[in-house]
């Protein structure tokens, strides 16, 4: 190409324009943000009704249950992920771009995570608090909450590509990424535990940060090849 | 002429068991217009998938410039205007924004230049409407202003006057035949009667072919 630069379009410009039009589709339709974070506070506040109010049996399960009711949140805003660009024809235009797809859909990721992974972190606090948890185990959820819920949804981003092109892909993404998501929150309730029984957290914070670089660079590669395969239907 | 822009090489496909078309070969030289005319099911929308690269199961080549179009993918990319059967048009989204959006992923934008396609396509005072709101027509014709703005070398379009009014499609022939003269190849589908000079056809169906 000899007008490189020129008239093309460089890759940060490309990004910034993904960017842009999610963050403004996102709030047109802001509604539907809303959800997942009602259904997480819903199942955090039933709980206590449901089972048992006692402070000592919440501050046990308060880690565990929040941790549930994210995983949950999250899965249940994923199918929105790539459903509406492939409905409307825009994520051929995505795959057609002559940037890497890879890094289109590692900007989307994150954007849906922001949206949705991000306010579940901002309330989780209050919803600890609730539930009697010890406040100084409240960053310990938190910070492993802002590690794992990035890796649920691009983990989940993989099930939502692959099942974009079937009609009722709800459940199936659920099928699909739940059991890939299990190590995600075995670690995640496992670190506040071993806060509270008074032991170190930094191995627990070790593998967290693994499993969050392997999804972040190693996903949107499935992500992108299962798009491809998706649109090519 | 000088060498072909783009390629076609004995292409083989098959869907549901049944062969679209075998041993289909065509060159398309810069200024060409090529029509694909079939019944429906013929898989002129198939073909125009291998075309820009978005379907991958079937056998032969496509090279652009000479080049396999698989190799060298991102240059092809570059040079390429796909507008496909979806016209890609959210919603939610204002027709600006789309504009926008669209022309963004594969070339630098001038913000005046988007007002000035919109105008072209008969969107004008329409630029902030949300295209939710507008008509099936309108979205095709927001769709459209990508064409106005275009520096691709090669637009492969399918069924683009579907929902566009007769003065319409009238005015969009006529800006067709326009770049073609410019050095555009241009490969469409539709059921229009094409009133274009000048436009090659290849019929499809039945599993042959003829050019």
């Amino acid at each position: 190409m000899n007008n490189k630069g020129n008239s093309e379009q460089g890759l940060f410009s490309v990004l910034g324009v993904v960017l842009k039009r999610e963050f403004l589709s996102a709030y047109r339709s802001r509604q539907e943000l809303a959800n997942p974070l009602v259904f997480f506070i819903i199942v955090i506040v039933l709980f206590p009704l449901g089972v048992s109010p006692e402070p000592d049996f919440l501050s046990k399960a308060a880690a565990g249950l929040v941790w549930v009711a994210a995983l949950l949140a999250t899965m249940l805003s994923l199918d929105r992920l790539f459903q509406s660009d492939y409905d409307d024809g825009s994520l051929e235009q995505l795959v057609l771009c002559a940037q890497p797809l890879y890094l289109i859909v590692l900007v989307k990721s994150l954007i849906h995570w922001s949206l949705t992974g991000l306010p579940l972190v901002l309330l989780s606090p209050f919803l600890a608090i609730m539930l009697h948890l010890e406040v100084q185990h409240i960053p310990v959820l938190m910070l492993t909450l802002l590690m794992g819920t990035p890796v649920i949804s691009l983990i989940g981003g993989i099930g939502a590509a692959l099942t974009v092109s079937l009609r009722s892909g709800g459940i199936l993404i659920s099928l699909l990424v739940l059991p890939l998501t299990i190590p995600v929150l075995i670690f995640g309730t496992g670190t506040v535990q071993s806060s509270i029984d008074g032991l170190s957290v930094a191995g627990h914070f070790s593998i967290m940060g693994m499993m969050l670089a392997l999804a972040l660079t190693l996903s949107p590669f499935a992500i992108a090849a299962a798009l491809k395969i998706s649109v090519s239907d | 002429m000088s060498v072909a822009l783009l390629k076609a090489d004995e292409l083989i496909c098959e869907r549901d068991d049944r062969i679209l078309f075998t041993g289909l070969s065509f060159e398309l030289f810069s200024g060409d217009v090529l029509q694909l005319e079939g019944p429906n099911g013929a898989g002129k929308t198939t073909l125009l998938r291998i075309l820009s690269g978005l379907f991958s199961t079937f056998e032969g080549g496509v090279s652009w410039k000479g080049q396999n179009v698989r190799q060298y993918y991102s240059e092809f990319q570059q040079d390429l205007l796909f507008i496909g059967h979806k016209s890609s048009v959210k919603t939610t989204l204002t027709p600006l924004e789309n504009l926008r959006f669209l022309m963004g992923l594969q070339q630098s934008v001038i913000e005046d230049e988007l007002w000035q396609a919109l105008e072209q396509v008969g969107l004008a005072g329409y630029e902030h409407v949300l295209c939710r709101n507008l008509s099936a027509g309108q979205k095709r014709r927001v769709a459209l202003a990508r064409l106005y703005l275009s520096k691709a070398k090669l637009w492969v379009l399918d069924e683009i006057f579907t929902a566009i009014d007769k003065k319409g499609v009238a005015q969009l022939e006529a800006f067709l035949v326009e770049k073609a003269q410019s050095g555009v190849a241009i490969v469409l589908t539709t059921h229009h009667e094409l009133a274009m000079p000048g436009v090659k056809v290849l019929r499809l169906g039945q599993g042959v072919n003829e050019q």
